[in-house]
């Protein structure tokens, strides 16, 4: 720790640490919460440089090379077209990391905003946004989302078309599109209940109060004094739910409603290995258990990662 | 405890209202023109619009969901466009249910029966070994993906494994352990349902554990179980007489919750299984786009949840006095 000079030229006592630090320094002494950032971090990375890293295209295609078991030339087999797996798992992280980013964003987007009025205004707008997150809760996540997915599809490539966008209704970009506004819509329900929990307990706080009084314009109060000290636990639900989007995506993908092949994606590559050719060739169970444990590596990686955050934003949880 | 009960009861009638109208609106207009689904591309034109008229989908919206709405609470859902063509839904999704509550009630029952003693030895030996392996477990238990463990599990458990060891001079074979469900249903008491039961119940596994950690944790630090050991009950009256029960009330509540979600099929262990329950139904329906078997299944699903939500709060009171005094 450096000594810091102040203006007069006083010498300080050691400077305390920030809050930010302390709960990065807490994060790092907690080795499950270290192994899920790593695995995210390598997530992220072969997102980024899924050119670079695969050492082959995604879909190129050999029938000669077909189901093969892993092996120095393809580390985790091949699959019933004869695509290196490897190289479809490098870049499914992409597709992965893609549709989590933008499903947060949304999430993040519609639930903090939303939350955080019917928190500091109350009245009719606490009335609406809170009843329609009661709406939404209703439903049976998985399948609303699937119910969601099937029904908009349909009427995304249609829009698209009729706007002249043929290529791109052909292209499967759209199908992105898809997944990120069904697990979008869903999302920010939970979010906007916990926002507003933590808005109404931070609201009555002296600074808040005080900043009132002094005139400051009723956004700034909520986005400089109130979300700051609200957002633990959001941080917290946030990268817990970051894995269940994962796994939402591969679900629906599994279904043949999310991302279509050729598009890389963990779900298409377990349903096309576990759904049509394990059945008829049930030696293969490494077809299988690669892509799914990759899948559930990340999932564990951001529960891991939710239970270190937590113990690290309320360490008073923890005695 | 009165005033909040009668706001719930106002409440009811009209998120089922919007429950309906979103389903029925999804269903509706996002998927296209269903005679366009039922017909194919290439159909004849004059057939399609007498087929419109005849299913009454050329009237405008209001018409169609209050007719819509007006059937359905008669029990009429209206009738499979697709698979079961013609078919009335509501016989459709009766016949589909019972294999899925028996599925559900035996994963419930397995959840319960591993997960509370699972969390009560984990929160009493908190930081132990133990506590650490029931945590990881519980973590492991949310983050299998169902697509990942059904093939896999099948494999293991449904399979004959051959052992050879030639230095040894040994040949075992083993298995298969548990069967399949493939060809007939034979309900609850086959052996057939156990694999699929053991994997839907993962789930319920983790939250029976985490929340009865949690409680045992926060039921041990009360007073009532500090007077308690003070005047000198051994450990083992402490906590079974004074701490498990408050810390099964929480439990409760889940299993009302859980309750309504007895009617809620996984599609994808169902599918994948064999069972012909309503998660099959519904995983064919929205594959092959007939949307009137999904609408009402996400309508018997919500209209399940909000009951059972309703019911858990009437009866808190009972379980635990300490709200009824509030």
């Amino acid at each position: 720790m450096t000594q810091t000079r102040s203006p007069a030229g006083i010498d300080l006592p050691h400077r305390a640490r920030s809050p930010q630090r302390r709960v990065v320094g807490r994060l790092l002494r907690n080795p499950p919460a270290l192994i899920g950032l790593g695995v995210v971090a390598a997530m992220i990375l072969c997102a980024i440089f899924a050119p670079q890293l695969a050492p082959y295209a995604y879909d190129a295609q050999d029938l000669s090379i077909a189901r093969q078991a892993p092996s120095p030339a393809h580390w985790f087999g091949t699959d019933d077209l004869g695509r290196d797996m490897l190289s479809r798992i490098i870049w499914g992280a992409r597709s992965a990391v893609f549709v989590i980013v933008m499903v947060m964003i949304v999430n993040l987007g519609l639930g903090v905003p939303l939350g955080a009025a019917a928190g500091y205004f109350g009245g009719w707008v606490e009335t609406v946004v809170m009843r329609a997150a009661d709406i939404l809760f209703a439903f049976p996540g998985l399948l609303f989302v699937f119910f969601i997915a099937a029904t908009i599809k349909p009427a995304i490539l249609t829009w698209a078309r009729e706007a002249g966008w043929r290529d791109l209704a052909n292209s499967g970009y759209l199908d992105y599109a898809v997944v990120i506004i069904a697990l979008g819509v869903i999302g920010w329900a939970g979010l906007a209940r916990m926002v507003r929990a933590q808005v109404l307990a931070v609201k009555e706080r002296e600074y808040v109060i005080g900043a009132q009084a002094i005139g400051v314009p009723t956004w700034k109060i909520i986005a400089r004094h109130i979300l700051p000290n609200a957002l633990a636990p959001v941080i917290v639900a946030l990268s817990m739910g970051l894995g269940d989007i994962a796994l939402s995506e591969g679900y629906l993908s599994f279904l043949g409603i999310g991302l279509q092949p050729p598009a890389p994606s963990w779900g298409n590559i377990l349903s096309d290995n576990a759904g049509r050719y394990w059945r008829m060739f049930p030696q293969m169970i490494w077809m299988v258990w690669i892509p799914g444990l990759i899948l559930a590596a990340v999932v564990f990686a951001f529960n891991f990662l939710g239970d270190g955050l937590n113990e690290a934003l309320n360490p008073e949880l923890v005695d | 405890m009165g005033a909040f009960l009668v706001r719930r009861l106002i409440w009811l009638p009209i998120l089922l209202f919007f429950i309906s109208l979103i389903t029925f609106a999804l269903g509706l207009y996002g998927p296209g023109d269903p005679v366009q689904v039922m017909m194919g591309l290439h159909a004849n034109p004059e057939t399609i619009e007498r087929l419109r008229h005849e299913y009454g989908f050329d009237q405008p919206f209001y018409v169609q969901y209050l007719r819509y709405i007006g059937n359905a609470l008669q029990g009429n859902f209206g009738y499979s466009l697709v698979k079961y063509r013609d078919q009335p839904v509501g016989k459709l999704i009766a016949d589909a249910l019972p294999a899925t509550i028996q599925l559900n009630l035996l994963a419930i029952g397995l959840g319960v029966l591993i997960g509370v003693p699972l969390g009560l030895l984990a929160g009493l030996n908190r930081d132990s070994w133990l506590d650490l392996l029931v945590r990881a477990f519980v973590i492991a238990g949310i983050s299998f993906p169902i697509i990942f463990l059904n093939p896999v599990l099948t494999f293991i458990f449904s399979r004959r494994h051959d052992l050879i060891l030639p230095a040894a001079n040994l040949a075992v074979s083993v298995g298969p352990i548990l069967p399949m469900v493939q060809g007939r249903w034979e309900g609850l008491l086959s052996a057939k349902i156990i694999l699929p039961a053991l994997i839907e119940s993962t789930g319920v596994i983790a939250i029976m554990t985490r929340q009865m950690r949690a409680g045992i944790i926060e039921v041990m630090n009360e007073d009532f179980i500090r007077t308690a050991r003070a005047k000198g009950l051994r450990e083992r009256l402490v906590i079974f007489r004074h701490a498990l029960r408050n810390a099964l009330i929480p439990i409760a509540t889940i299993l009302g919750l859980m309750l309504g979600g007895l009617v809620a099929g996984s599609f994808l262990v169902e599918n994948w299984f064999g069972v012909p329950g309503v998660g099959a139904l519904t995983f064919d329906a929205l594959s092959s786009r007939d949307y009137y078997v999904v609408m009402a299944m996400v309508l018997l699903i919500a209209v399940a949840y909000v009951v059972s939500n309703l019911i858990v709060d009437l009866t808190y009171g009972y379980l635990d006095p300490r709200i009824r005094k509030q």
